[in-house]
């Protein structure tokens, strides 16, 4: 092995050949018949149950939990397909324990609850296992969509509109549809291509066409569609990335870490994505966790998270930065980066300690860096867009625009957690929406 | 330490814990390994006449009912008595005796409804040295087609008959096992009391089908297709027999008849429960064939502490003491009021007692935006419905009024006298119709 951990810069292969596979294998393994049946048998069919309440989506929660302790999984995953077309993702990426399972009654009454993440991939699984498709298409209405964006919420609300017999053409700037599925998610998170296979499944209701490599603006403009088109939903999220607003900014080895959990994701052999042996990423959210964490399995020998606030105020959940703490990624709070050293290339980048009102306390931090990963969020590109609630599209609660005809959703769209879960339930409430609209 | 020595009917155990008649009790090396766990006693698997042993099915003989995480509440059985040699059975059971000289080793009998096949069987057994018999007149299934078992239980004078025989034939104590399957379990008792039995034990098993395979359209155990009504026991029939032991506690005819309890027990509570009604020890079969004979060293740790928690020295301290309590409803005390209460500190927000009193009761819970139960009390019958079904114990209490206290719901004075349906002038029909 001509590389390993102490291998200085940047460097591909850090690891023993075959270590790659464990490091990045499923982070929860899916549950075995017999696993689902035992945690199925703890829930306890609530009253107006407050998993379903925590639910973005509205899942009958209690009511799939049920269909599988009783033997029917295929009909545990059509009660949770039929509110989250792709609740086989968010079973594996979503934070349920900051929803779902943080409002379980046997998390208060045990301090372990229910493993409803885990039973909505068992159930879903064991349908899409089958290449079943629970779903069918209403009569053809002759009304077309244009959709923006082939993420989370774009599709959602694709197949919602696809169901009710709407045609619906689907533009997406990246090469493969999906979204962040496919290019934002940690690559432990959905293993054996998952996102790619949960698409292929989504559009068997038929109805829907793809178009990759058309980006907003670029290929196509709102406009043009909403000529061509008799609704259209905007569902593209956020195109651009923050900068650290530093003149080292565009020094070498300092990067986005979307790119950089995008770049695993496509590998196809996550040994040849290059790491640094000191890898520092800024950001307290899911995407800075991803990164740092996925560092550190790529083999770097010190991966340090740096949050501006305390800890508390990290959006990452407890659970992931205990993961990142558990992987060896050291947490660093209350600092802001103040220079980036280095000829060139990044050698080092410099913090100061800031207290809770973010003023400076005089310390410092200076810490060896070939790579900084920038996670302190994303902007909404375009041009000609409907009408800004801050930063984001302002929406109503149906999702519509401040441009007739033109609605929108996920990450894009203001208000609502940046969540997969909040983005398919946004596209899908759109796409009824939508639809009352075009029947009208 | 509480003593838990066993004097029933004048066999001595070292404790009230017995082995039921049934499969772990079907040979030597189980016995033996029964013993070696701490078993007080046994009643060995029941034998024939002599001649060429009986034959079971070689499918499935058990089927059973689950409850939440596979817990096995009841389980259903179409084993025969013994199918093994008589002879080959009594030469086992007078080694373990002599080996076991201080444990309890009763066996238990079905032969023809003849008195020559008892007759005949009966001195065979006294010469094995074994404590006593028990006449097995409740097995429900196969042998009861052949006019044995639960077929002669069934029938109070064949039971005196019976009964009779063996006193007549055998010197030591007899105890005589009742089926279930009857209307009145009164009227079996009675008639082996009239035959002079030393004993009752009960229960045996119910009729019953565990379940239905949907394939094959099958009841379960399954043999080949068909399946036929098992023997229930476990868990699940503990109440059904707790209710036949108390009848015979307080039965006019049959009060005072020692009682082995069987049905159900799995652990020292339950034990303890059956002692309370009224039974000298009691006999466990379903919790060893779940568990394993290990079970009994916690039904003798518990049933100790708790007796001397509460200061019994012995089981005889403790025996009948519930048997007082148990009436009829018609004297249950109808100016006695109670409420739910819900304790805010152990409520974990399920809503299942909401669900389940609004859905099915008397819409006597209220429940906040913010997933805060409470009782109506003008609205509650305390009919505890709430209690049964909140996953969290002690959560959920019934609490009694006060004497003086204005009941919401009625708005009449809690009377701190007793009135029952027979005085009550709440009570229209305070006579039974006749």
């Amino acid at each position: 092995m001509s590389q390993n951990a102490y291998t200085p810069g940047v460097a591909a292969g850090r690891l023993a050949p075959d270590a790659y596979e464990s490091r990045f294998s499923d982070l929860h393994p899916a549950l075995d018949a017999h696993e689902a049946l035992v945690a199925a048998d703890r829930c306890y069919f609530c009253h107006d149950a407050p998993c379903i309440t925590a639910c973005p989506t509205d899942i009958d929660i209690p009511l799939f939990i049920r269909q599988i302790a009783t033997g029917t999984p295929d009909a545990a995953a059509k009660t949770i397909l039929s509110q989250n077309i792709m609740g086989g993702m968010c079973a594996r990426v979503c934070p349920t324990e900051q929803l779902c399972e943080e409002a379980c009654v046997r998390e208060m009454a045990e301090g372990k609850p229910v493993l409803i993440g885990q039973l909505q991939r068992y159930a879903t699984d064991h349908l899409q296992a089958q290449g079943v498709h629970p779903f069918s298409r209403a009569a053809v209405t002759g009304k077309t969509v244009a959709v923006v964006g082939a993420g989370p919420a774009g599709l959602s609300c694709a197949h919602r509109l696809a169901m009710h017999g709407h045609d619906v053409v689907v533009f997406d700037a990246r090469p493969k549809a999906g979204g962040l599925n496919e290019y934002g998610i940690a690559t432990y998170k959905t293993v054996d291509g998952y996102a790619q296979d949960e698409v292929d499944w989504l559009l068997q209701i038929g109805g829907i066409e793809i178009r990759n490599d058309q980006a907003l603006v670029r290929d196509v403009t709102l406009e043009e569609l909403r000529a061509d088109y008799d609704a259209v939903f905007l569902g593209m999220g956020l195109g651009g990335v923050n900068t650290l607003g530093l003149d080292g900014d565009g020094k070498d080895g300092v990067l986005d870490a979307v790119d950089f959990i995008a770049d695993l994701r496509q590998a196809g052999d996550v040994a040849r994505v290059p790491v640094g042996r000191d890898v520092v990423v800024i950001g307290g959210g899911m995407t800075a966790v991803d990164a740092a964490v996925q560092a550190k399995l790529l083999g770097a020998l010190n991966v340090t998270l740096v949050y501006r606030r305390g800890q508390d105020r990290m959006n990452a959940s407890v659970f992931e930065q205990d993961l990142a703490a558990s992987k060896g990624v050291r947490i660093v709070t209350h600092a802001v980066p103040k220079a980036i050293h280095g000829n060139g290339a990044v050698r080092e980048i410099e913090f100061d300690y800031v207290d809770d009102d973010m003023a400076p306390t005089g310390e410092t931090l200076r810490l060896a860096a070939d790579q900084v990963f920038r996670a302190i969020g994303q902007t909404l590109d375009g041009d000609d867009l409907p009408a800004l609630d801050g930063r984001k599209i302002g929406v109503d609660a149906q999702g519509r625009t401040s441009l007739d005809g033109v609605w929108a959703g996920g990450d894009c769209a203001a208000g609502g957690d940046d969540l997969t879960v909040t983005a398919v339930a946004e596209g899908r409430d759109a796409a009824l929406d939508i639809h009352a609209k075009l029947m009208a | 330490m509480a003593d838990l020595t066993s004097d029933f009917i004048g066999i001595k155990s070292p404790n009230p814990f017995w082995l039921a008649s049934a499969p772990p009790t079907d040979k030597e090396y189980n016995v033996r390994r029964a013993f070696e766990a701490g078993w007080g006693g046994v009643v060995w698997k029941t034998l024939g006449s002599e001649g060429p042993p009986v034959v079971n099915v070689n499918g499935p003989r058990y089927g059973a009912v689950y409850g939440a995480d596979r817990r096995l509440l009841g389980l259903n059985n179409i084993e025969l008595i013994t199918d093994r040699d008589l002879f080959t059975n009594l030469e086992e059971i007078k080694r373990v005796k002599a080996d076991y000289p201080d444990r309890a080793v009763v066996v238990s009998i079905m032969v023809p409804c003849e008195e020559a096949a008892w007759k005949a069987i009966l001195p065979l057994v006294e010469k094995t040295g074994a404590d006593g018999i028990e006449l097995n007149f409740g097995c429900p299934h196969g042998m009861s087609e052949r006019g044995m078992g639960a077929a002669v239980g069934q029938v109070p004078e064949y039971i005196e008959m019976v009964t009779r025989w063996c006193k007549q034939y055998y010197s030591k104590p007899v105890i005589v096992k009742l089926t279930p399957n009857i209307t009145d379990i009164r009227k079996p008792a009675a008639a082996a009391k009239a035959g002079g039995a030393d004993a009752v034990s009960l229960i045996n098993t119910i009729n019953s089908i565990t379940s239905v395979d949907l394939d094959t359209m099958s009841p379960e155990p399954s043999i080949d297709g068909k399946g036929s009504h098992g023997g229930y026991c476990g868990p699940a029939v503990k109440p059904i027999a707790m209710s036949m032991v108390s009848e015979i506690a307080r039965g006019d005819e049959t009060r005072g008849i020692a009682i082995s309890g069987i049905g159900g027990i799995t652990n020292w509570r339950d034990a303890a429960e059956f002692i309370t009604l009224g039974c000298g020890n009691v006999q466990v079969c379903t919790a060893a064939m779940t568990y394993g004979f290990k079970i009994v060293q916690e039904m003798i740790s518990g049933l100790s502490e708790w007796m001397d928690e509460k200061g019994h020295t012995s089981i005889d301290d403790f025996r009948g003491a519930a048997v007082p309590n148990v009436t009829d409803w018609q004297y249950l005390n109808l100016n006695y009021v109670a409420k739910a209460k819900i304790s805010q500190d152990l409520c974990i927000s399920c809503g299942r007692c909401f669900a389940a009193c609004e859905d099915t009761s008397h819409q006597a819970i209220a429940m906040s935006d913010d997933r805060v139960f409470t009782v109506k009390d003008n609205e509650c019958v305390a009919c505890n419905l709430c209690v049964n079904v909140c996953p969290v114990e002690g959560c959920i209490t019934m609490e009694p009024m006060a004497a003086g206290q204005i009941d919401p719901r009625t708005g009449s004075v809690v009377d701190a006298d007793y009135a029952n349906w027979t005085t009550h002038p709440n009570n229209p029909a305070a006579r039974a119709a006749e």
